[in-house]
């Protein structure tokens, strides 16, 4: 036995597939098309629409066919412009949206990449509080760049977007919800201050002599290799890529980012401690490992190689 | 949701330069066109203000500053009050509507401001038609709409920059896709038989001829060359010489000017008898004269429809007319009007102010004497002087004094059609012959293309009517008398080139010709008033179309063209894959063959089984299948010219016969 409220929700939903069905995360790409598209006269359009009621009427009154011409005109011609507003939605195709990095607290940037097959002004996305407006060229992809908020490392789902516009002339609005089925994901944030990791230089037995930029050896690829250390030449004669070794330089460090050394701070302040250490390799360019429980990264350095370690530690439970 | 509050935000966003051109260019349009009837000192003052700003606003945005704007408020208030006399009614309240559209454009920052200007300058653009309503004047208030329109296109955000005249583009394109359905609104919007409030004042309106007549009032009438009214004939058009309309018939004489009304006319009478041997069918489009006479083509036989024939046979309406107007009459050319004159009416055409215009009363007697009993001797004595008295034709005579009719007579010896038909009835009555003025218009442009008389005010005239023993009542023009060509060709010929250079020849030629556009605009939409609306399904069997018919038809048809525009505007075109669309092809082709494709094998897999089972055409297939896999694999978009090399290929891949 269903609640009143249900039945009428699931009758709303056969029904009215684009008032429920459209909430919910829905996977890319996006095409709009009428079910999904609604259109309301806007606050001007309304006030407009009284204006052309009163030109009409004095029209009439006056007997004036010149003047009833224009208002007709008008009308007609605001009349017309719900369709193009319609139209400016109606067939746009939202392809793919790509994330930035954010730290937990700052805004995360995304990417979202429309696709049209005519010319198209005046869309506004809204996000939240922030909007932006776009114009897209016939049969040409545009990236709308977007700023979400966050509030916590981890996985975040999109929220529902608005996409709206009213174009051409501002009497009517035409909105759709876009809600992607897809998340970005957080990084955690490091740290203000905080001891800095027991420094590994003594051990000897990880240094070795800088010896140039000779490749010490060829090894298999490995996922975060640097694109331009693939032996291509080599690789072509080997099922599997490989990878140009280079030694280390002597000048660098070599830290080992431990989860288990933190033992006595809880899990959020050992990933925030770690996030700063990583900040802090990143940012003397030395090379590092990371461990963590389930995951070891070998050490490494470079931006893939950050965003790596960071990603890990987003995603720690 | 937080939308609200965005929204709220996109409409105090500051507007842009070219929105702000836009929104300029709109308002400079509606000045432009309430300028005509705006006092010229207010319409330059306008147009500085509104220069200024736009200056202003390029150089810095920002609203201009409170303690600015309030006195200027004031003062455009103050100058409405003080030269019209209150701020109610057409003309001060569009010469304020106007003032306050351009004050507005001061304070014009945000989106909403700009809105609201435009809004307000839609208003503003239709109340100028209600000065003028003419063809010209719609066409150039319709194409104000259009940098309207590209100002509410400008205010939206986010789009592909454009020049200031492609950005008018769209509005036209948006206009045209809107005119089928706003001239079927336009037929269709039930009119009112009366209005709801005040009806048009006429102060402003032409007012043709006026009811009094007094020497040099015809001024103005006579340069101004807008039609009066549009007569056409059932059969040939009458002869020049005789293409003289009557107004209004006036007796009473006060020593300056003639005036209609006087007492005779307290209660109605009969008109005067007529005895009519050939007669015309016409039919008269009138402008608006907010006056009730009708003039008729010399003497009406019966009165048309909803007007009266009054005593000499001219004809008022029952009410003013305000609108255009048509009426059908039948008149007499060749006639006796009222051969017997009773006691009353002699009296009233023999009587003349006293103490005026002694010498006039001398000549008169002297030819009374000089002639005797014969009038007829006297009316053609009269016409020799004026003939042959040194009399000269000008639209600008000298200023006559008290005794007008003795100056005219005896000292300047110029004047025109006003001064001979006064000066003649005159001396007429001085002699004792009963005489009266007629006004009324006198030729007018024959339209060969549009089979009708153009008259325009400038044809205005007046003549004499003098009584006859016998003949009762004889028109005698005495400007003809003095320039035969005013009768004959009209009055821009007897003008000469006392007129203005914008009325000489070939360009009158030319007006004369765009009137027939002119009548068309006139009779087919101006005219198209609640009367004629009800007539609109004549043609379709339904004789009376009521408003609820018209409101039956009028969502008929509404719900018929927003049907059209949905289709428009749900119309997806198949995004055409021409690869695609060639390998069906091929794949029918090689069906026929009797290879068919199955529904899960691949292109590749499909085209080697096909180049297998036929041999004849193997290396054929086999250069086809790889040059789809390039096509659709090698590249993430074909270019258009090896598709279409694709698809000639395919297309000359012959079907063989396979015997099976």
């Amino acid at each position: 036995m269903r609640s009143p409220l249900q039945r009428i929700q699931r009758w709303a939903e056969q029904r009215l597939p684009a008032l429920t069905r459209y909430r919910r995360p829905e996977s890319l790409p996006i095409e709009l098309h009428r079910r999904r598209i609604y259109i309301v006269p806007s606050g001007f359009g309304i006030s407009f629409s009284v204006l052309l009621l009163v030109m009409l009427v004095g029209a009439l009154n006056y007997a004036n066919n010149g003047a009833l011409l224009l208002t007709c005109l008008l009308g007609a011609a605001s009349a017309a412009s719900m369709l193009v507003t319609f139209r400016n939605l109606d067939g746009l195709h939202l392809s793919h949206i790509r994330a930035g990095h954010a730290v937990a607290g700052q805004a995360i940037e995304l990417t979202l990449a429309f696709d049209s097959g005519r010319l198209r002004n005046a869309i506004r996305l809204d996000l939240g509080s922030s909007s932006v407006a776009f114009a897209i060229d016939a049969r040409t992809t545009a990236q709308v760049k977007l700023l979400l908020p966050t509030v916590q490392r981890g996985w975040q789902p999109l929220p529902r977007l608005r996409l709206w516009s009213s174009w051409p002339l501002g009497l009517f609005r035409a909105w759709s919800w876009l809600h992607p089925d897809q998340s970005v994901l957080v990084w955690p944030r490091p740290e203000v201050a905080g001891p800095s990791p027991r420094a590994p230089a003594d051990d000897a037995s990880r240094m070795r002599l800088h010896r140039g930029d000779e490749l010490a050896a060829l090894r298999e690829y490995r996922a975060g290799d640097p694109q331009r250390h693939i032996a291509w030449k080599a690789s072509a004669r080997h099922d599997h890529l490989l990878v140009k070794d280079f030694e280390q330089p002597q000048s660098r460090l070599q830290w080992q980012l431990d989860w288990r050394q933190l033992g006595a701070l809880d899990n959020e302040a050992r990933i925030a401690r770690l996030a700063r250490w990583l900040n802090e390799a990143q940012a003397q360019r030395c090379s590092y490992s990371l461990w963590l429980p389930g995951n070891e990264i070998a050490s490494s350095s470079g931006p893939l190689h950050y965003a790596r370690c960071m990603n890990a530690l987003a995603q720690l439970p | 949701m937080t939308s609200p509050a965005s929204r709220k935000k996109a409409v105090e966003l500051p507007i842009d330069a070219r929105a702000f051109d836009l929104l300029s260019l709109t308002m400079a349009l509606v000045l432009g066109l309430h300028s005509p009837h705006l006092p010229w000192w207010l319409s330059i003052a306008l147009a500085l203000t509104l220069g200024w700003r736009w200056w202003q606003r390029r150089q810095q945005a920002g609203r201009v500053p409170r303690w600015l704007k309030l006195p200027l408020l004031a003062l455009l208030t103050l100058a409405v009050i003080v030269h019209y006399g209150n701020i109610f009614g057409r003309e001060p309240g569009s010469a304020l509507a106007v003032g306050l559209l351009i004050l507005k454009l001061l304070e014009t920052e945000t989106v909403r401001d700009a809105r609201v200007g435009i809004s307000f300058a839609c208003f503003a653009l239709m109340a100028a038609l209600l000065f003028d309503q003419g063809l010209i004047a719609t066409v150039v208030v319709a194409l104000g709409l259009l940098p309207a329109l590209a100002t509410l296109r400008a205010l939206e955000p986010g789009q592909t920059p454009t020049s200031l005249p492609r950005a008018l583009l769209p509005s036209v394109a948006l206009s045209a896709a809107a005119l089928p359905l706003a001239l079927l609104a336009f037929l269709l919007v039930p009119r009112l038989s009366s209005p709801l409030w005040g009806a048009p004042t006429p102060e402003q309106a032409r007012t043709g001829l006026s009811d009094s007549m007094s020497p040099g009032n015809f001024t103005d009438l006579l340069t101004d060359d807008h039609p009066a009214m549009r007569v056409s004939f059932d059969g040939a058009p009458p002869p020049a010489d005789l293409r003289y309309f009557r107004a209004y018939v006036m007796w009473n004489f006060d020593g300056r000017s003639w005036r209609y009304l006087d007492a005779r006319y307290a209660k109605p009478r009969e008109p005067a008898p007529l005895e009519a041997s050939s007669s015309i069918q016409y039919r008269i489009s009138l402008q608006p004269t907010h006056q009730r006479v009708l003039p008729t083509l010399d003497v009406p036989l019966q009165a048309p429809a909803q007007t009266s024939l009054q005593p000499d046979r001219e004809v008022l309406a029952d009410k003013p007319v305000n609108d255009q107007f048509s009426y059908s009459a039948r008149s007499a050319l060749h006639y006796r009007l009222q051969p017997t004159l009773d006691e009353r009416s002699r009296r009233l055409g023999l009587r003349l102010p006293a103490n005026f215009n002694p010498r006039t009363r001398t000549l008169a007697a002297q030819w009374r004497q000089r002639y005797g009993s014969d009038d007829a001797a006297i009316v053609q004595a009269a016409l020799n002087l004026f003939h042959d008295g040194g009399f000269r034709y000008t639209l600008a005579p000298a200023p006559l004094g008290r005794d007008s009719v003795d100056d005219f007579l005896f000292d300047t010896h110029e004047g025109f059609c006003e001064h001979y038909s006064s000066a003649f009835t005159v001396l007429m009555r001085a002699a004792g012959i009963p005489a009266r003025v007629v006004t009324g218009y006198q030729g007018g442009y024959w339209n060969k293309l549009g089979e009708y008389l153009l008259v325009r005010y400038s044809d205005a005239h007046a003549w004499s009517e003098v009584w006859l023993a016998g003949r009762g009542w004889v028109r005698v023009d005495p400007t003809g008398a003095v320039r035969p060509e005013r009768v004959s060709l009209g009055a821009a010929a007897a003008a000469g080139d006392q007129l203005a250079w914008y009325r000489n020849d070939w360009l009158q030629g030319l007006r004369n010709h765009w009137d027939i556009v002119n009548r068309w605009w006139d009779q087919g939409v101006i005219g198209f008033d609640a009367l004629r609306q009800r007539g609109l399904l004549t043609p379709f069997g339904i004789r009376d179309t009521d408003t609820a018919m018209l409101g039956i038809l009028l969502t008929i048809s509404s719900v018929l063209f927003i049907a059209i525009g949905l289709a428009w505007a749900l119309l997806r075109r198949r995004t055409r894959d021409p690869l695609r669309d060639a390998l069906r092809e091929l794949e029918r082709k090689l069906a026929r063959m009797g290879v068919a494709r199955r529904p899960a094998e691949g292109p590749q897999h499909y085209l080697s089984r096909a180049a297998r089972a036929l041999p004849g055409q193997r290396d054929e297939l086999a250069r086809l299948m790889s040059s789809y896999l390039e096509l659709r694999y090698a590249h993430d978009e074909p270019s258009p010219e090896s598709s279409r090399g694709f698809q000639r290929a395919v297309r000359d891949f012959r079907v063989a016969n396979v015997v099976k």
